[in-house]
């Protein structure tokens, strides 16, 4: 600390190193810049002990105060929860017929149901819901429904699965396959007739009448589909497993049905509440009116024919 | 640089902080000062209890800050976030008018308008009322701790803590409805954000006007920093004239030897009263913030001592030089309108009036569509195509209105919404939207089964005598052909 000297410029001290030529001026910092330094080391040195933070062998240190950031998670998801809790009761406690009467809560079970569709449907469904034609999952956004639209039907889909065998009031239909049953030109004729329902195909007077011997127990004489044992309306714009002819009659050889599992021991009836209404805000809903009691009778065959 | 204080060089790398007590003045800068302390603190304080009627549905104060509902209220003009460009811009209408300020006339902002400056002054004054002047609070400060003492330091930092709880207090009344605030605040309901706001204010204006005051513009603030790139020779500043002055020498001195001595009796006024106990004298520097109380107190004594005012003034550098020179001075529009304050005056207004035609011009019914994404369209069973739309409308005024929605330019196509089924849907549909806010509606766009994707567009028509209309873009999509509609 040899050469401090008094620089003649700007009349300030020099700190006395010298580096070929270059000096330092000193410029005194006050006082209180050093303390809030030494205040800021003091910090670090807390939020060290009071947080996890140090590396160590076998896990780094738990800090004091015994904070992670998955008792924080549980924590903000316990606050979640409760603050949900009051909605939750409320969708409870109405029927789900009567959720449209209040707007507002309805709104409240769609978003959930938005959320849980996400976590629990959209790997078959899509997160649009719109389905898959190759695969056959069925669209929820039109409105056309293999079991019914409207939001109580949905609910009792959603909770019962679709020939999901473990819960025995599933939704339960097959249809026999027909490989072999026809000659290979009566095959064409039929899927022709079943084309011409929707106006795809002209008229096919032999499809029509083995069409009238083998198909309209299920899908009804004009192709108008029956919601009670989920046999597809035939005389509309949407396939589900694609609308040409080839692919309509591979369907009739060996029909290809899809499976839904049961969501009744899953989810808790509050968030299958807020699916259906999800599901049915889509845009594909329909309005719900108390079922006839006829409309619970099983089907006959030929539905169970080929077992 | 004649005057070095060398008890810098005592204390090494850390320079202990030499507390200001600067003396009581009085003249005609002191009387500017008071008046603008006056005029802004009012402003500070007041602004949140004006009013202002909205009619029913919106808040009545004046200006508000309404973070929870998102608008900015300030008299008959309302910001939604969108517009925030209107905030944005009048931030760069104050940053240039900083520099506009200073091009004219230095440092005006931090010698009188600066918060620290007015909030300083205010805690240097409570001094004064406590502990007398200058003299006596030097006294005071090299006292022992007696119980006096504390008493008295006890005594003026609670006025301390009162003037910066009632400055936080007035903050937060600009982010609510001021007296329900008031009364929530005192009961203890306001939120937790409130409370929490008023102390960390609290704190911080009694720690940087009661305690840190002059250190904060020396060695905290960047504007005395951007100042020095910003001042020239053409810059009004507040300037000893050493031409004048030196040599400095008693008035004794002085007598004796007229022609020896300057007029600057060196009786040390002007270091006394500087509020950041800086020597002018010293030239142009970083700690001087231009409030002109040297300028007060050296006035009063050339006055005293029959010598011309003056000598420490406010000039240009070009002006002092030319006056050294012996000659005439340079009028005061010359040295306020150069061609740097004209640029930025012009700058300054041209924004301002932008703003200003902006704000006459707005809209106040707006439309924006989201289409959905996935699934991009929707065949029904009836072959039709339906695509899906998010349709926020936007209702500005403070007041519920109806507005009509229409197809344009979709050729047999029809919409419904969640309130209504798609046998009601129709080519307009009306919707009522509450006063001052948006209304989010998911609409159902259905074509007939031949409709490809194609362009068009929602169009917005308020039902009232403004008939503000609007219209937003959309695209239909369709499947790309006949074929895959299977």
């Amino acid at each position: 600390m040899a050469n401090k000297r008094i620089d003649q410029p700007t009349g300030t001290e020099t700190v006395g190193h010298e580096w070929d030529g270059i000096e330092e001026l000193n410029t005194p910092l006050p006082r209180w810049w050093l303390w809030t330094f030494y205040l800021c080391i003091l910090f670090a040195i807390g939020y060290a002990i009071a947080y996890p933070s140090l590396p160590m062998p076998g896990g780094g240190s738990q800090g004091l105060l015994g904070w992670t950031s998955r008792g924080q998670l549980a924590k903000d998801t316990a606050a979640a929860d409760a603050t949900q809790k009051a909605v939750r009761d409320q969708i409870a406690a109405t029927p789900i017929e009567l959720l449209a009467s209040n707007p507002d809560l309805m709104q409240k079970a769609i978003d959930g149901g938005k959320a849980a569709f996400k976590v629990n449907c959209s790997q078959c469904h899509g997160s649009g819901a719109a389905g898959s034609q190759t695969l056959g999952y069925p669209n929820l956004n039109d409105d056309d429904w293999l079991w019914g639209g409207d939001i109580k039907t949905i609910e009792t889909t959603i909770t019962h699965g679709i020939r999901y065998t473990a819960d025995s009031q599933t939704r339960q239909s097959a249809m026999p396959p027909f490989d072999g049953a026809f000659q290979p030109g009566q095959m064409d004729a039929i899927a022709a007739h079943v084309l011409s329902l929707s106006g795809k195909a002209k008229d096919n007077p032999e499809g029509a009448k083995l069409f009238a011997d083998n198909c309209v127990v299920c899908h009804g004489a004009n192709g108008e589909g029956n919601r009670a044992v989920g046999a597809p309306k035939l005389r509309d714009a949407i396939w589900l497993y694609g609308g040409t002819a080839a692919d309509v009659q591979r369907q009739v050889r060996g029909p290809r049905m899809g499976v839904m599992p049961a969501w009744g021991g899953r989810l808790d009836p509050v968030t299958i509440k807020m699916l259906a209404a999800y599901v049915h805000s889509l845009g594909g809903g329909e309005a719900f009116a108390p079922a006839p009691a006829a409309a619970t009778t099983p089907p006959t065959a030929p539905a169970n024919v080929s077992n | 640089m004649s005057v070095i204080d060398d008890s810098v060089f005592d204390s090494k790398f850390y320079a202990s902080r030499k507390t200001v007590h600067n003396k009581r003045i009085d003249g005609p800068f002191r009387r500017f000062k008071w008046a603008v302390m006056a005029i802004t603190l009012t402003i500070y304080y007041g602004t949140p209890w004006l009013r202002w009627d909205r009619g029913p549905y919106a808040p009545n104060q004046a200006v508000l800050i309404d973070l929870a509902h998102r608008r900015f209220y300030m008299f008959s003009i309302e910001i939604w976030p969108q517009e925030f460009y209107f905030v944005a811009g009048l931030l760069i209408m104050a940053g240039i008018g900083l520099f506009l300020i200073t091009s004219a006339v230095g440092r005006a902002w931090c010698g009188y308008a600066c918060p620290q400056t007015v909030w300083t002054d205010l805690f240097q004054h409570v001094d004064r009322f406590i502990d007398g002047d200058r003299n006596a609070r030097i006294r005071l400060d090299a006292a022992p701790w007696t119980a006096g003492k504390i008493a008295r330091r006890a005594f003026k930092w609670s006025i301390y803590l009162v003037i910066g709880f009632w400055t936080g207090g007035a903050w937060i009344m600009y982010f609510a409805d001021a007296p329900t605030l008031v009364h929530d605040f005192w009961r203890g309901e306001a939120a937790m954000v409130a409370y929490v706001t008023v102390a960390v204010l609290t704190l911080t204006t009694v720690a940087l006007g009661g305690f840190m005051r002059e250190q904060v513009c020396i060695y905290m603030c960047p504007w005395p920093r951007i100042q020095t790139a910003m001042l020239d020779e053409k810059s009004l500043i507040v300037t000893y004239k050493d031409w004048r002055g030196e040599k400095r020498g008693s008035l004794k001195k002085a007598e004796k030897e007229p022609d020896k001595y300057g007029d600057c009796i060196d009786c040390m006024q002007c270091v006394a009263v500087c509020p950041t106990g800086i020597d002018i004298r010293e030239g142009p520097q970083i700690g001087c913030i231009t409030c002109a109380l040297c300028i007060d107190a050296c006035d009063k004594v050339m006055a005293e001592i029959g010598r011309p005012r003056g000598l420490i003034d406010y000039a240009t550098l070009e002006d002092c030089r030319s006056e050294a020179a012996g000659k005439p001075p340079k009028p005061v529009w010359k040295t306020l309108l150069h061609p740097r304050t004209i640029a930025y005056f012009l700058i300054w207004s041209s924004i301002g009036m932008a703003m200003l035609f902006a704000l006459g011009h707005r809209v106040r019914t707006t439309l924006t569509v989201a289409p959905d994404r996935n699934p991009p369209y929707m065949l029904m069973s009836d072959g039709s195509v339906r695509n899906a739309f998010t349709l926020r409308l936007r209702n500005m005024e403070s007041r519920p209105r109806q507005m009509e929605i229409a197809l344009e330019d979709l050729p047999g196509a029809k919409m419904w919404d969640e309130s209504i089924s798609r046998a009601q849907a129709a080519e307009k549909l009306t919707f009522t939207v509450p006063a001052d806010q948006l209304l989010q509606v998911r609409a159902y766009v259905v074509a007939p089964a031949n409709a490809r994707t194609r362009e068009f567009e929602f169009r917005i028509t308020s039902l009232d005598a403004g008939r503000e209309t609007g219209e937003a873009k959309a695209k239909f999509t369709a499947p790309e052909s006949e074929e895959d509609n299977d």
